[in-house]
């Protein structure tokens, strides 16, 4: 729809404006078409929509799983270790003008502020190529969650060049990452090819017992189905009734979204409901070319799944997975006496205020352990800025812990929380791949903040339930 | 570590380093690395570091990786691939690939074939012949053949041009737009 607006806008022939005017009533009827075609899954109703050779002609075609297709981009995202890649290589092809630099968000968030002098030289890059194209250029918060406060909304196709790019999917976006190049022939065509995944529905029932989050289900689930359970597919979350869909906040859906890349997902999806509509309500919205596709899509009743899958929120228990593997899934009583030097509540997966609060909750009045450092790092300035209005941070620095500006830092081992030889670390972030954090011979296991911050105080793998 | 990464011909040949499931991009080149750096070269330095940190060193150039299932897995980073292939990896053959890790091997024009069972079908210092027009690879040793999952022909065309940037500098569109 956007592309063939562009196109006949430019053009001020009155011939031009009727075929204008002619797209756009069957692009609205091809939409409308999707919406309530009932065979399709989400995957296929986006990609039905977003294919440029449907909207430009073929107005009545669906896009089925398996297919090739070349979708339009409404936001193109790169960040501080992949961008500078997409520049190298925009630069090698000789393109200098961008399709679209409203569409196009470069993110610093990576070793933010720079580490060293090498990262703070290719920081200088991405700021070079911003002002030179006039696109967005964000420092200092997650994209991933700068996306969610900002620019994301329901039926965006959101394409970005770091894996994590999925948590978008929990308003109803198609998001998934890319790598450097391919994005950087997105920011000079708006367009890039999809195959249609297959899907996997996943229905949520029960709701989770005291000590138990978000996080725990999706460490089970990948302990369950492996790194590669999803692979290549779309997952989409269902909610079995409206007790279970209004306990799960934006920020548990975007937890579970974001984690979803650790079995391989394309995308992870939730339904448009009233629980995310007040969520994008409230925000400011940048406006821009991102905020025009706001199309809530819900898939069809007869869709077809690869996989369905039944998850029971009261038989969880807290989970801790690793070391070096994300599906190496375990009870906390099965490491209860691993201890840890490090302790770390941070990274897109789990850094959001939801997540600052449980765990200045459990450190309240107590004090971190004196063989662990407790490193605490919001995902954004804004859950920042209301980690300190709420009083958190005054609680962190009481009992011990560290609170860092919003990086991306500890997660991936390069400034803010590495870690030593043979160091061990339990961390809320999103891998614990062998030298993730630091060195190789360091350890990382992962878990939800509220595991975190309880080991924090013991010293060791600890229960959270014992908190609560 | 060889001077100049290999160049695409219809023939490849190298020696098989034999690795298992899940080698996640962390292993092949850790964010630390990748993360302070363009060059390409300097990329290579730090191939399958997280495996063995003097692996670029041992690498004859047109070396193979062969591997369990999902191999690329994390990570978008296309430092992983770019990192193999000029350190001198010529192809990459697996039971299967990570979603991104696999796109990012075409684009950057690392041969990746996707061939089920083709584990057990190697052992360490194999040479194996990979033939990207016909898309298999072949045990010199055992004379087996094996066909790797086809891909839509226009991923194969960027991969005979050395990449997307490569087939872009000839072409002057993408692959994808071509029909």
């Amino acid at each position: 729809m956007q592309t063939t607006t562009t196109i006949y806008s430019s053009s001020s022939s009155l011939q031009h404006l009727k075929q204008q005017d002619k797209d756009e009533k069957q692009d609205v009827s091809h939409i409308k078409n999707i919406l309530e075609d009932n065979s399709l899954t989400f995957a296929e109703k986006i990609i039905s929509i977003k294919n440029v050779e449907t909207h430009s002609k073929k107005s009545k075609i669906k896009s089925v799983s398996g297919d090739i297709v070349v979708v339009d981009v409404d936001l193109a995202l790169a960040q501080d270790s992949t961008g500078p890649l997409a520049i190298r290589s925009l630069n090698e092809m000789g393109i200098n003008r961008l399709h679209d630099p409203s569409k196009v968000l470069l993110v610093i968030d990576h070793t933010f502020p720079a580490a060293d002098e090498k990262v703070a030289n290719l920081h200088a890059l991405m700021r070079d190529f911003a002002s030179k194209h006039n696109c967005m250029l964000v420092e200092g918060s997650i994209s991933h969650q700068y996306i969610l406060e900002y620019l994301a909304n329901p039926g965006m196709m959101i394409l970005g060049a770091d894996s994590h790019t999925c948590q978008a999917g929990c308003v109803s976006a198609f998001a998934s990452g890319i790598g450097s190049t391919e994005i950087a022939a997105v920011w000079a065509t708006g367009q890039l090819w999809l195959r249609v995944p297959e899907s996997i529905k996943i229905k949520l029932s029960g709701s989770f017992n005291k000590g138990v989050f978000a996080r725990d289900l999706i460490l089970d689930h990948i302990g369950k189905v492996g790194e590669d359970g999803a692979n290549y597919k779309a997952i989409e979350w269902k909610f079995s009734n409206e007790h279970v869909r209004r306990r799960f906040s934006m920020d548990s859906r975007a937890c579970i979204s974001n984690a979803s890349m650790e079995c391989g997902a394309k995308i992870s999806v939730f339904p448009p409901d009233e629980i995310m509509r007040k969520y994008l309500d409230k925000k400011p919205r940048i406006n821009n070319n991102t905020g025009e596709a706001k199309i809530e899509i819900q898939p069809g009743t007869f869709a077809g799944y690869k996989d369905e899958f039944e998850i029971e929120c009261d038989k969880i228990e807290p989970r801790v997975s690793g070391p070096d593997n994300v599906d190496k899934v375990h009870s906390v009583e099965e490491l209860a006496n691993v201890e840890i030097d490090q302790a770390f509540i941070g990274s897109s997966t789990n850094g959001r205020i939801e997540d600052l609060e449980v765990a200045a909750r459990i450190l309240k009045g107590r004090k971190v352990h004196k063989n662990t450092r407790c490193v605490v790092t919001p995902a954004s300035v804004k859950v920042y800025e209301e980690a300190i209005k709420r009083g958190y941070v005054e609680i962190y620095l009481e009992s011990g812990a560290v609170f860092t500006n919003a990086t991306c830092g500890a997660c991936v081992g390069t400034h803010l929380g590495a870690l030593g030889e043979n160091e061990i670390c339990i961390s809320s972030s999103s891998r614990n791949f062998v030298g993730r954090m630091g060195a190789l011979s360091s350890r990382v296991y992962l878990a939800s903040p509220a595991t975190v911050a309880a080991s924090a105080i013991e010293g060791k793998i600890t229960d959270p339930r014992r908190y609560f | 570590m060889s001077e100049h990464p290999i160049s695409i011909t219809d023939a490849l040949k190298g020696k098989a380093w034999v690795f298992g499931d899940n080698i996640n991009t962390d292993i092949i080149i850790p964010f630390k690395f990748k993360s302070r750096t363009n060059d390409p070269y300097e990329m290579a330095k730090y191939a399958m570091y997280g495996f063995d940190p003097d692996f670029h060193k041992k690498i004859s150039k047109g070396d193979i990786i062969v591997a369990g299932r999902n191999l690329g897995g994390g990570s978008s980073r296309e430092q992983a691939p770019v990192a193999l292939k000029y350190a001198g990896i010529s192809a990459v053959v697996s039971e299967s690939f990570a979603r991104i890790f696999y796109r990012n091997a075409f684009t950057i024009g690392l041969p990746a074939l996707e061939i089920p069972g083709i584990k057990g079908k190697v052992n360490q210092g194999d040479v194996l012949k990979i033939d990207i027009t016909k898309f298999t690879a072949e045990n010199i040793r055992t004379k087996e053949t094996f066909h790797a999952k086809e891909v839509p022909e226009f991923m194969r065309q960027m991969l005979v041009e050395g990449g997307l940037v490569e087939y872009y500098k000839k072409y002057k569109l993408f692959p994808w737009t071509r029909s």
